[in-house]
């Protein structure tokens, strides 16, 4: 880790409504270069909704969210045009979700998934983009000789690689993952996990990792945020938060966590 | 365009009589000053796809109903009128939308692309390069050149609009990894002015070259998807492509079995049972001109010539 | 000067004269008359008035007689002829209370004030070849009249969905409704389109199309629970304030088949829950086709309600962009024009790229 003056993100109050249904309220936290943060909570708390508004799929109805860009200082998101948001998105952020098959494009090679974030930032040569291709495939353990088939045709495991992989293209400085380890099988959720952490390592990844899965929390994460009814009930560190729950909640999911 | 709108136009033949209960060029004056009002706005923004109230027209949609209305909206007693369809100046299609034209304006008509004012044409760009002055109407089938990439009309409007336009690139890519080179022979997507990706209608890739700077003004209607857009005189126009795989054009080893050419756009006629097969220009006005200064036809190319006729000319009912 | 006359154009007109000699078919035969396709195929001319979108039962018969029966051909004919009508003004909305009822019946109550009307309908008829039709009947032998007209004597037919909605169990009839009515006619549609613009397309789109999307509803493609509220058909009589009078005139009268849909519910914390609606008019009698865009209506207000959208009929861009037969018909069939050009474009490409792969020359990485 590598620490610095200035958190990445600053999230204040941000607060989502659908109608008169709480999505998720006042959440405020931090993030910091090279710092993991892991959001858990049982299923309707709010941890899907915070991703999608923090990265403005949705908007937030209340709230500041600033971000220290790398190319154009601090930023708030709220009040960026789409345009803007939408390059943000695939320069600096990365989204990564649970469901590869959302966060891929089915329809086009290994290769073209990867290349696409650099054809849309202006890349025009294909020799240069096949490069980064294969290394990427090769960082990610696949097979560079799969660079034109169709992900259709790949497991999980290498499914939810390739999307990684699609992210990180670009060197983003913060990935946001929903559940990355969701429906794998325990191997291959292992070896995701040890490729993860070797990511974050090498490229100083900050990463919002929303999960359900204590291995990811563990192994992962250097601080937690316990989400219930769309608020926060605790954070902390992960070490701390795992060895001496204090919201009862938080007890509760953590011993539920536990016996997964 | 040119000059105030006439609403009775003087008869340029008596031998044409108009049809009666039409306005001139068919078209309410209504429906013209809205189609006219579209493009100007189109050639404001030059490549970028206007929405317009699309009429029916007595000719089905997707039968070039859109270059007929920009036609219609535009065509005044004086002018001279060129139609063509896949080159040529006498396939069906172009012979129907003339006849329309004829009936209901009494316009003068002509095979001779530097003589028209205005020139409607169905895949493809004349080879005779177009001046200043007159206007060349694309019949459009799909204006929208991501649609085969995204389907969703909000999308491409989006992508359109923060020219996020990685997809587009995607294609191409992908067409180098399978095919090791760019596999798209016709609807080339083009570049217009640095900023809107456009459609060029179903013309071949070779044609595109004309588009670029071209001295006429470039107007494409797509009456079905009901969609106006404009390349303005003179504007850059850029097929897409990347800086290792150049586009390129197609190139024949053949000639003109009729004129000789060596430049132009190149059909394939099969002559016989046995796949014997000869090559002809597409446009058969610049065909017609090239043997008209040339020499007479040698008895190899009178050869030739029957078969051309026998294939393409005459079509029996 | 003019085109010379040259193969296509010689074809062209041939083509024509051999077809008018088709359409009229053996002339021992006596001709079809505009008033007889009018009297005695009037469900044909209905549906071309509806998706011709003109009402005028004599030209419809018209397009049918020139079309030889394709009624899509008609359907075409009659809009390309509505475009260049002139158009002078917009009528007062219908008032559908007011019709003089030909049929009205409820499938959501036994009985209904002012009755079901069954009225003139094939539902309970046999499918059985009526063979006594082959032999035209002699003038006058049927002429027993029967008189099915309900008329309300001035005092308007309420709508049994009216009922439900005095005790709050349907929505108001009014929901997504806009200040002003767009033109569909006049204005290209953009998506995602206003509740008038949808059920213009849809009065105008193609009865087979929307039948089948409606019927994937009912077999789990967006699924709506649906009961009919009413189905009423008659004539109602169009209305028309000119400038100069002030106040509105008769100026005719036209038949119009209304189907309402009852669905299933809906609620929220902030409304108790009730039956939600969904709506369908067509010109003439059109049965099958008012029932299917009332279903269609309902399936497209997936969005309004925050419904998971499940079918194509829930799909707003994927109906309204296809809904419309002229245009499919139009693109479909014009594959049947010559398309020399690029398919010589492809040609060259393909053997270009089996001559690479034979003979790569090094040339380009060979994936």
């Amino acid at each position: 880790m590598i620490f610095s003056k200035e958190p990445l993100l600053k999230v204040m109050g941000m607060t989502k409504y659908f109608g008169d249904r709480v999505g998720c309220r006042d959440i405020s936290f931090e993030l910091w270069p090279g710092e993991v943060l892991g959001i858990v909570g049982e299923s309707g708390s709010g941890k899907t909704t915070l991703l999608n508004t923090l990265s403005y799929h949705l908007e937030p109805t209340r709230g500041i969210i600033l971000y220290w860009s790398e190319q154009q200082g601090l930023v708030d998101l709220g009040q960026l045009s789409e345009s803007q948001i939408r390059y943000l998105m695939r320069t600096e952020w990365g989204m990564v979700r649970q469901n590869p098959r959302e966060g891929l494009r089915m329809r086009v090679s290994a290769g073209a998934n990867i290349g696409e974030r650099l054809m849309a930032l202006g890349v025009r040569h294909y020799g240069r983009i096949r490069k980064e291709v294969q290394k990427w495939l090769e960082r990610v353990e696949i097979d560079t000789d799969r660079a034109n088939d169709l992900p259709e045709t790949f497991s999980g495991g290498m499914l939810q690689r390739l999307q990684i992989a699609r992210n990180l293209v670009t060197q983003p400085r913060l990935v946001l993952m929903d559940e990355p380890t969701g429906g794998l099988d325990v191997s291959v959720q292992a070896r995701l996990l040890d490729l993860l952490r070797a990511l974050v390592a090498e490229f100083n990844l900050s990463l919002i990792v929303v999960t359900h899965d204590l291995a990811v929390v563990r192994l992962l994460t250097h601080r937690l945020l316990v989400m219930r009814h769309g608020e926060i009930v605790e954070s902390g560190l992960t070490d701390q938060l795992l060895d001496d729950p204090h919201h009862p909640y938080t007890q509760l999911l953590v011993s539920s966590v536990i016996q997964v | 365009m040119r000059g105030p709108l006439k609403l009775q136009p003087k008869m340029k033949s008596k031998s044409v009589p108009l049809q009666e209960g039409y306005n001139f060029a068919y078209l309410d004056e209504g429906t013209k000053r809205m189609i006219r009002r579209t493009l100007l706005k189109a050639i404001a923004i030059p490549g970028h796809q206007i929405p317009f109230g699309s009429r029916e027209m007595p000719l089905p949609l997707g039968w070039g109903t859109g270059g007929i209305q920009i036609t219609a909206a535009l065509i005044g007693p004086d002018d001279i009128l060129k139609v063509i369809d896949q080159g040529a100046d006498d396939t069906t299609n172009a012979i129907s939308i003339k006849k329309l034209f004829v009936k209901t304006t009494g316009v003068q008509i002509t095979e001779r692309t530097e003589k028209a004012t205005l020139i409607q044409t169905r895949h493809r760009i004349p080879e005779t390069p177009l001046k200043e002055g007159q206007v060349i109407i694309y019949q459009v089938p799909i204006p929208e050149p991501l649609r085969f990439l995204e389907p969703r009309e909000p999308e491409t409007r989006k992508m359109h609009a923060l020219a996020d336009y990685g997809l587009m690139y995607v294609k191409l890519y992908e067409d180098i990894s399978t095919h090791g080179r760019i596999a798209t022979a016709f609807m080339y997507p083009v570049l217009v002015h640095h900023r809107y990706i456009a459609s060029p209608s179903p013309i071949p890739r070779f044609d595109n070259p004309k588009m670029d700077r071209m001295p006429a003004l470039q107007l494409f209607g797509a009456g079905r998807e009901k969609r106006i857009y404009a390349i303005p005189p003179y504007t850059t126009v850029k097929s897409l492509d990347f800086e290792d795989y150049p586009f390129e054009i197609e190139k024949w080893d053949q000639q003109c079995a009729l004129c000789g050419s060596r430049e132009s756009y190149l059909d394939e006629i099969i002559k016989d049972d046995q796949g014997g097969r000869l090559f002809v220009c597409s446009d058969t006005d610049y065909c017609q001109q090239r043997r008209e200064k040339g020499k007479n036809a040698s008895p190899s190319e009178v050869v030739a010539m029957k078969a051309v006729r026998r294939k393409k000319g005459d079509e029996t009912t | 000067m003019y085109v010379s006359a040259k193969g296509g154009e010689k074809a062209i007109s041939k083509a024509h004269e051999f077809l008018a000699e088709v359409r009229r078919g053996d002339l021992s035969i006596p001709e079809l008359t505009v008033e007889q396709i009018r009297q005695q195929l009037s469900l044909a001319v209905d549906r071309v008035m509806a998706e011709g979108s003109l009402y005028d039962p004599e030209l419809a018969a018209l397009a049918i007689k020139q079309s030889s029966g394709d009624l899509i051909e008609a359907i075409f004919l009659l809009r390309a002829y509505r475009t260049t009508l002139t158009r002078f003004g917009v009528t007062l909305p219908i008032d559908t209370t007011r019709m003089t009822l030909l049929r009205r019946i409820s499938s959501a109550y036994k009985d209904i004030p002012g009755g079901q009307i069954l009225g003139p309908t094939y539902d309970y008829t046999h499918r059985l070849l009526d063979f006594s039709l082959l032999i035209p009947s002699e003038k006058g032998e049927d002429q027993k009249v029967l008189k099915c007209e309900f008329s309300t004597q001035g005092e308007p037919f309420a709508r049994v969905l009216e009922f439900l909605h005095q005790e709050g169990l349907v929505e108001s009839g009014h929901s997504g409704e806009s200040e002003t009515v767009q033109d569909l006619t006049l204005q290209p549609l953009q998506i995602p389109a206003t509740r008038d613009l949808r059920l213009q397309n849809l009065a105008r789109g193609d009865e087979g199309f929307l039948l089948s999307l409606a019927y994937s509803t009912q077999r789990g493609f967006g699924y709506n629970h649906p009961f009919i509220g009413e189905i009423r058909v008659g004539e109602v009589s169009v209305e028309f304030v000119p400038p100069e009078l002030g106040f509105p005139i008769e100026i005719g009268k036209i038949t119009v088949t209304e189907c309402e849909m009852i669905n299933q519910f809906k609620g929220s914390s902030t409304h108790p829950p009730c039956f939600t609606r969904g709506y369908g008019l067509t010109f003439g009698h059109c049965e099958r086709k008012a029932i299917a865009i009332s279903l269609l209506d309902r399936a497209l207000r997936t969005r309004e309600f925050g419904e998971a959208q499940e079918g194509p009929a829930q799909d707003e861009e994927f109906v309204l962009m296809h809904s419309d037969n002229i245009q499919a018909s139009g693109f479909v069939e014009h594959l049947k024009l010559p398309h020399y050009v690029d398919f010589q474009a492809e040609l060259t490409l393909l053997r270009n790229l089996r001559k690479e792969y034979r003979d790569p020359k090094g040339e380009g990485e060979q994936p």
